[in-house]
C-alpha cells in the first residue's frame, strides 16, 4: 500500500466563503489542514458558527471549497463520492419509504438488481440491531431507532469513509450513549467495513469517548486550532482520572481565546453575540455563588450542575464573560468582584447593573440606544439594524444576534421592541432621560 | 408513486388468481373503460358551427350528459395535473425560467376563467374544423383554467419548501434529477397537492356549467352536459327540468368524492411529513378494495415496471471523483442581460396592448371599463364583508361544537362544491316577481357559491382551537365582546383569511355569470365589469372582451397584492398557533 492510499481524506489550504447580499464575502474557514488516516475516529469540536458542518460538508461533496484540496484517496472530491456515506442529526429518512425501503434507497440509485439490495438491506438492518422493524415507517419508531436507521442507511453503501454531523445531539443522554457504544463495538469489532470515521460533535466527553484525535475548530474564520490526541485504550472508563484529566483539557482549549473579558479592545459591532437569556445568565450566576462552588467551578462540575449542553454552556460563559461578570481561566469559571454584587442584588438593582455592562460593553447595544436616542420620535425599524449586521454576518445569524440583544436590552430596559412592527424604542417611561445620566445613577 | 400499491415483483401464476374484492374490481373496471371510451368517441363526432345540438329535457337523458360533464372535468384534471408537474418543476430548478413562470403565473391566475372562454373559443374551433373537439377543447380549457393555476402554485411551494435535511440525504445517497423527483419531490408534495386538486374540482364545477354552453359570434353552441340542460331549461322555463338537474349534479360530485378523491387523500396520507397527534386518520373503504384486488395489481404492474425501469435507467453515472462533476455556470452578466431582456419583453407587450385597445376601442372606454371595475369591487368587498358577519358568528358557534361541526362541515364543503349558477334562474323570478332593483339584487349571486368557504374555513379553525384557550377564556370570565375581540378573532383569523381568499377570488370569477343573467327571454343586467365582458361575448366584439378581462385582471392583482397577501402574512407571522 502506497503512503497516498493510506490517506483516507486529505484537506490542504481549503478556504470557504459564502457571497453577503452587498456582494461582500463571508470567510467561514480559512486556511483548514486535515488529514483522515485508515483505522482512525476523529472528532471534531468547536463554537456552533466555526464551519465544523461545513467542512464536513465539502468533505461529503455537498458544496464545493473555494480553495484548497480535497483529496479522497488521492482524487479531488468533485460531488457525492461513492465511498463516503453519511450520517444526519436530524436523520433525515424519507417519512413514506419504511425501514428497509429507507436503507435500500442508495442501492436503488446505484441501480443495484432488487434481490441483491434487498440481502444487502435486511443485513445492515440486522446488525445495527433494527432486525423485525423492516417493514416500520419512521414515524412508528422512537429517535434512537431512527438514527438507527441513519446508520443502517449510510452503512449499507459500505463506505469507506462514514461522516456524521452530531448524530447523537438528537437524542436523550441514555440512547446517544447505547447508540455510540454499539457504533464503536461494530467499528473496533471490524464488522463494518468502513476505514474511517469523521464526526462533529458538540458534546466534549462523547467526542473524547469515542475518537482517537479531537479536533478543535475556532471560529470567524474557522480554522483547527488545536488537535489533541487520546490515546486511551477502549473501553473508555469515563470516571477514570485519565479520561477526566483529558476532558479538563479540551474544556480548557475551547475557552482559551474565544472569551474576551472586559477592558480588551471594544467589540466590533457584528460581534457573534452568544445565545443566552438573561435568565440563564442570572442563574449561573446564582449557581457559582452556591458553597459548593463558592465563585470559583470546574468546567465539566458547572455543565452538570446546570445541565447543560456543552455548547449552551460555552455561550452563557461567554456572555458572562463579556458583561463582565465572570472570567474563565484554565478550564475554571471565577466569579468577579462586579459578579458577586449582580448576584446579591435586588431585580431592579441588577437590571441597572445589567444596563450598565450592557451600554459599556456590547457595542450593538450602545450603539442601538445611541440610534434611538437622536431620533426625533425614539423609535428605529430592526430592518436597519439587520442590514448592519448583514455586513458581517449571514442573514439568519444577523437576525439570531439583533434578538439576542434585543432580549438583553428589554431585560436591562435600555430599550423596547414591538414584534408585530419591528419596530425598536425607548422604553416608555423614561422617553425624556438620555442614557449615560442613568448609567451614571447608578 | 405506483410502488406502494404495487409490490415490486410482481410474479404472474396462481397468485395472479382473482379473488373475492376482484369480483368488486372488476366490474368497475369495465364502467370506467367503457365511458372512456364511448365518451371519448362522441367527443368527437364531425360538427359545423350553426349545427343544431339538441338538447333533451328528458330526465331520462341526464345521466349520458352528466357522463359527458364527468368526462370534461376529468379531462381537465388530468391536464392540469401535467401542466402543474412540468410548469412548476421548470420554475423551480431553473432560475432563468422561474422569473418568467412565475411573474405569468401570477397573471394568469388574475384572468377571469371565462375570459379565457371567450377568447380562446375560436381558436380551438379552428384548430378542428368540422369536428365538435374544437368546441369540446374550449370547454376543457375553460375547466382546466379553473384548476391549473392554485395546483401549480401549491405544486412549486412545495417543491421549494423541501427540507434541506432530505435533500443533503438524497445527493449524499446519490440520487439522480429523475429519482430525485419520484422518490423525495413529488411524494413530499404530494398531500398538498392533491388537497389542491379537491379544491380545484370543487370550484371546478362552477365552469363546467358556464362552459358548456358557449357563445360564438351570436351563435349558442350547445355541447351536450349538465350545463347545457340547465340552460336549455332556462331559456324553455321548466322548473322541473332545473330540479332534475340539481339532483344529476349532487350525484355527480358525490361520485368524484367516493370515486377519486376519498382513495386518494387516504392513500397520500402516508406521504404527510408529520401528523399531528389526535388527528383522524383519512380513510376510504374504495381504497381498501383496490389494495386487495389482484387485477389492480396486475394492472399497476405495467406502470410499476416502467416507473421502475426509468428510475434505472436515469441513475447518475458520475462518481464524484472524475472531472466532469456537476459544476453549475452561474454568471453575473448574464443574469443582468435576463433581466433586462424580460423588462424589455414586457414593455413591448404592454406597448402593444395598449396600441391595440387605443386604435380599437379609444381611452375613454378604457377609463369607463375601469369604472365599471370599480363598481365590481364594491360589490366584492361589500358582499365579502356581509358574508363574514353572517358566517363568521355561525362558523364559531358550530366549530365549538364538535358534534354538530362533524355533520356541517362536510355539508358545507359539499356547498361550496355544487355551482350555485343552478340557482340563479330561481333569483331571476324572485327579482321580477318583487320588482326588485336589479343593481342591488343581482349581486348576492356574485358570493352564492363562494360563501361557503369562509364557512367551512372558520368552522375547521375553531375547531382546531387549542380548547386550552376557551377554559383560559372561561376561567378568566372573558365575555361578549372582549372574548371575541382577544380569544375568538385572533384564533381564526389564518382560516377566515383563507377562505375568503379564496371567496374573493371566486366572486370576481362569478360576476361574469352573475351580473347578466337570464330567465326565458327576460335577461336582467347590472352595471359592472362583469356584465359588460358577459354582453360583449355574446356579441362577439372581441376587442371589447380583451379589455374587460385585462381591466378585470388588473384589479384582482391590485386586490390580491394590497389586501389577500398582506393579511395572510399578517396571520401567517403573528396569529399562527404553534
Amino acid at each position: 500500500m502506497t503512503e497516498t492510499n493510506e490517506l483516507l481524506i486529505d484537506l490542504s489550504g481549503v478556504r470557504k466563503f459564502f457571497r453577503a447580499p452587498d456582494h461582500s464575502d463571508r470567510i467561514v474557514l480559512e486556511d483548514v489542514n486535515f488529514e483522515l488516516k485508515q483505522g482512525e475516529i476523529v472528532a471534531l469540536l468547536g463554537k456552533s458558527g466555526s464551519g465544523k458542518s461545513t467542512l464536513l460538508r465539502i468533505i461529503a461533496g455537498l458544496i464545493g471549497a473555494n480553495g484548497g484540496r480535497v483529496l479522497y484517496r488521492g482524487k479531488a472530491i468533485n460531488g457525492p463520492v461513492r465511498g463516503i456515506s453519511m450520517v444526519f442529526q436530524s436523520f433525515a429518512l424519507f417519512p413514506w419509504l419504511t425501514v428497509q425501503q429507507n436503507v435500500e434507497l442508495g442501492l436503488e440509485a446505484l441501480a443495484v438488481p432488487p434481490r441483491e439490495r434487498e440481502e444487502q438491506a435486511l443485513e445492515a438492518i440486522d446488525v445495527i440491531g433494527l432486525g423485525g422493524f423492516e417493514s416500520a415507517y419512521p414515524r412508528e419508531l422512537s429517535g434512537g431507532m431512527r438514527q438507527r436507521v441513519g446508520f443502517a442507511r449510510a452503512l449499507v453503501m459500505r463506505p469507506d469513509v462514514l461522516l456524521m454531523d452530531e448524530p447523537f445531539s438528537a437524542l436523550d443522554v441514555l440512547t446517544a450513549e447505547t447508540l455510540s457504544g454499539d457504533l464503536l463495538e461494530l467499528w473496533l469489532e471490524r464488522k463494518i467495513p468502513t476505514k474511517g470515521i469523521l464526526f462533529v460533535s458538540h458534546n466534549i466527553e462523547e467526542a473524547v469517548a469515542m475518537s482517537d484525535r479531537v479536533l478543535i475548530f475556532s471560529s470567524d474564520p474557522g480554522r483547527v486550532k488545536a488537535e489533541v490526541p487520546v490515546s486511551l485504550p477502549h473501553p473508555r472508563d469515563k470516571d477514570s482520572p485519565a479520561f477526566k484529566a483529558l476532558v479538563d483539557q479540551v474544556y480548557a482549549i475551547m475557552t482559551q481565546r474565544p472569551l474576551r473579558t472586559v477592558g480588551a479592545e471594544p467589540l466590533s459591532l457584528g460581534y457573534r453575540l452568544p445565545s443566552a437569556t438573561p435568565h440563564k445568565i442570572e442563574g449561573m450566576i446564582e449557581t457559582l455563588i452556591e458553597p459548593q462552588f463558592n465563585g470559583k467551578a470546574d468546567l465539566p462540575a458547572l455543565a452538570d450542575e446546570l445541565q447543560l449542553p456543552d455548547d449552551a454552556l460555552f455561550h452563557l460563559l461567554e456572555a458572562g464573560a463579556l458583561l463582565g461578570f465572570i472570567k474563565v481561566d484554565e478550564g475554571d469559571a471565577i466569579l468577579l468582584p462586579l459578579g458577586r454584587t449582580f448576584a446579591e442584588a435586588e431585580t431592579t438593582d441588577r437590571k441597572s447593573v445589567f444596563a450598565q455592562q450592557l451600554m459599556a460593553h456590547i457595542s450593538l447595544a450602545s450603539h442601538i440606544r445611541h440610534v434611538l436616542d437622536e431620533r426625533r420620535d425614539h423609535r428605529a425599524p430592526e430592518g436597519r439594524f439587520i442590514q448592519e449586521l448583514e455586513d458581517f454576518l449571514s442573514d439568519d445569524e444577523a437576525e439570531r444576534v439583533l434578538e439576542q440583544v434585543i432580549s438583553w436590552g428589554r431585560y436591562a430596559e435600555i430599550f423596547d421592541y414591538d414584534y408585530t412592527s419591528g419596530v425598536l424604542s425607548l422604553p416608555e417611561e423614561e422617553d425624556q432621560e438620555p442614557p449615560t445620566e442613568d448609567v451614571a445613577a447608578e | 408513486m405506483p410502488r406502494t400499491i404495487i409490490p415490486a415483483a410482481v410474479s404472474l401464476g396462481p397468485s395472479l388468481r382473482p379473488n373475492a374484492w376482484d369480483l368488486a374490481v372488476l366490474p368497475l373496471a369495465l364502467a370506467i373503460l367503457w365511458v372512456l371510451a364511448f365518451g371519448s368517441a362522441q367527443m368527437t363526432t364531425p360538427y359545423n358551427i350553426g349545427d343544431p345540438l339538441p338538447i333533451s329535457l328528458d330526465p331520462g337523458e341526464l345521466p349520458y350528459y352528466l357522463m359527458r360533464s364527468f368526462l370534461r372535468m376529468a379531462a381537465g384534471l388530468v391536464f392540469s395535473l401535467l401542466f402543474t408537474l412540468v410548469y412548476a418543476t421548470l420554475a423551480a430548478k431553473s432560475r432563468y425560467a422561474e422569473k418568467i413562470l412565475i411573474p405569468l403565473l401570477d397573471v394568469l391566475q388574475s384572468i377571469p376563467i371565462l375570459g379565457f372562454l371567450s377568447i380562446t373559443v375560436t381558436g380551438f374551433i379552428a384548430l378542428f374544423p368540422g369536428n365538435l373537439l374544437g368546441v369540446e377543447c374550449a370547454s376543457i380549457f375553460a375547466i382546466f383554467t379553473s384548476q391549473a393555476w392554485n395546483m401549480t402554485f401549491s405544486f412549486y411551494a412545495s417543491l421549494r419548501t423541501v427540507p434541506h435535511d432530505l435533500e443533503e440525504a438524497a445527493a449524499m445517497f446519490h440520487l439522480s434529477i429523475w429519482q430525485r423527483f419520484w422518490q423525495l419531490e413529488l411524494p413530499f408534495a404530494a398531500p398538498s397537492l392533491i388537497w389542491n386538486m379537491m379544491m380545484s374540482v370543487s370550484g371546478g364545477w362552477f365552469f363546467v356549467v358556464a362552459s358548456e354552453a358557449i357563445t360564438v359570434n351570436s351563435q349558442t353552441i350547445t355541447l351536450p352536459g349538465i350545463g347545457s340542460y340547465i340552460a336549455m331549461a332556462i331559456a324553455e322555463k321548466d322548473l322541473s327540468a332545473i330540479g332534475w338537474a340539481i339532483l344529476a349534479m349532487l350525484i355527480g360530485i358525490v361520485l368524484y368524492d367516493q370515486l377519486l378523491f376519498r382513495p386518494l387523500v387516504a392513500w397520500a396520507d402516508k406521504f404527510k411529513f408529520e401528523s399531528l397527534p389526535g388527528e383522524e386518520i383519512p380513510t376510504s373503504r374504495l381504497l381498501d378494495v383496490l389494495q386487495r384486488a389482484k387485477l389492480v395489481r396486475a394492472l399497476g404492474a405495467i406502470p410499476a415496471f416502467f416507473w421502475e425501469w426509468s428510475l434505472v435507467l436515469f441513475h447518475k453515472r458520475t462518481d464524484g471523483l472524475s472531472k466532469s462533476g456537476e459544476k453549475s455556470f452561474r454568471l453575473p452578466w448574464f443574469d443582468r442581460l435576463w433581466t433586462v431582456f424580460l423588462l424589455g419583453l414586457a414593455a413591448f407587450a404592454v406597448y402593444r396592448i395598449g396600441d391595440y385597445v387605443r386604435a380599437e376601442v379609444g381611452l375613454d372606454e378604457v377609463l369607463h371599463v375601469f369604472l365599471l371595475g370599480l363598481i365590481t369591487a364594491v360589490r366584492v368587498i361589500v358582499l365579502i364583508a356581509i358574508a363574514a358577519a353572517i358566517w363568521v358568528p355561525v362558523g364559531v358557534w358550530i366549530g365549538f361544537r364538535p358534534r354538530i361541526a362533524q355533520t356541517v362541515q362536510p355539508i358545507a364543503q359539499f356547498m361550496a362544491a355544487f355551482p350555485a349558477n343552478l340557482m340563479f334562474p330561481v333569483a331571476v323570478i324572485l327579482i321580477l316577481h318583487f320588482n326588485a332593483s336589479v343593481e342591488i339584487w343581482t349581486s348576492p349571486l356574485m358570493i352564492l357559491g363562494t360563501q361557503w368557504y369562509i364557512l367551512f374555513n372558520v368552522i375547521s379553525g375553531a375547531m382546531s382551537m387549542p380548547s386550552d384557550f376557551r377554559a383560559v377564556a372561561d376561567n378568566l370570565g372573558l365575555k361578549g365582546w372582549l372574548r371575541w375581540k382577544r380569544m375568538i378573532l385572533p384564533g381564526i383569523f389564518p382560516s377566515f383569511v383563507t377562505g375568503a381568499i379564496t371567496a374573493s377570488g371566486g366572486s370576481w370569477n362569478a360576476s361574469i355569470v352573475s351580473e347578466m343573467v337570464s330567465w326565458g327571454d327576460t335577461t336582467l343586467m347590472a352595471t359592472g365589469i362583469g356584465s359588460y365582458i358577459a354582453d360583449n361575448t355574446q356579441k362577439g366584439d372581441f376587442p371589447r372582451i380583451a379589455l374587460g378581462v385585462a381591466v378585470m385582471c388588473c384589479y384582482v392583482m391590485l386586490f390580491n397584492r394590497q389586501v389577500w397577501r398582506r393579511m395572510y402574512r399578517l396571520a401567517e407571522e403573528r396569529l399562527r398557533i404553534d
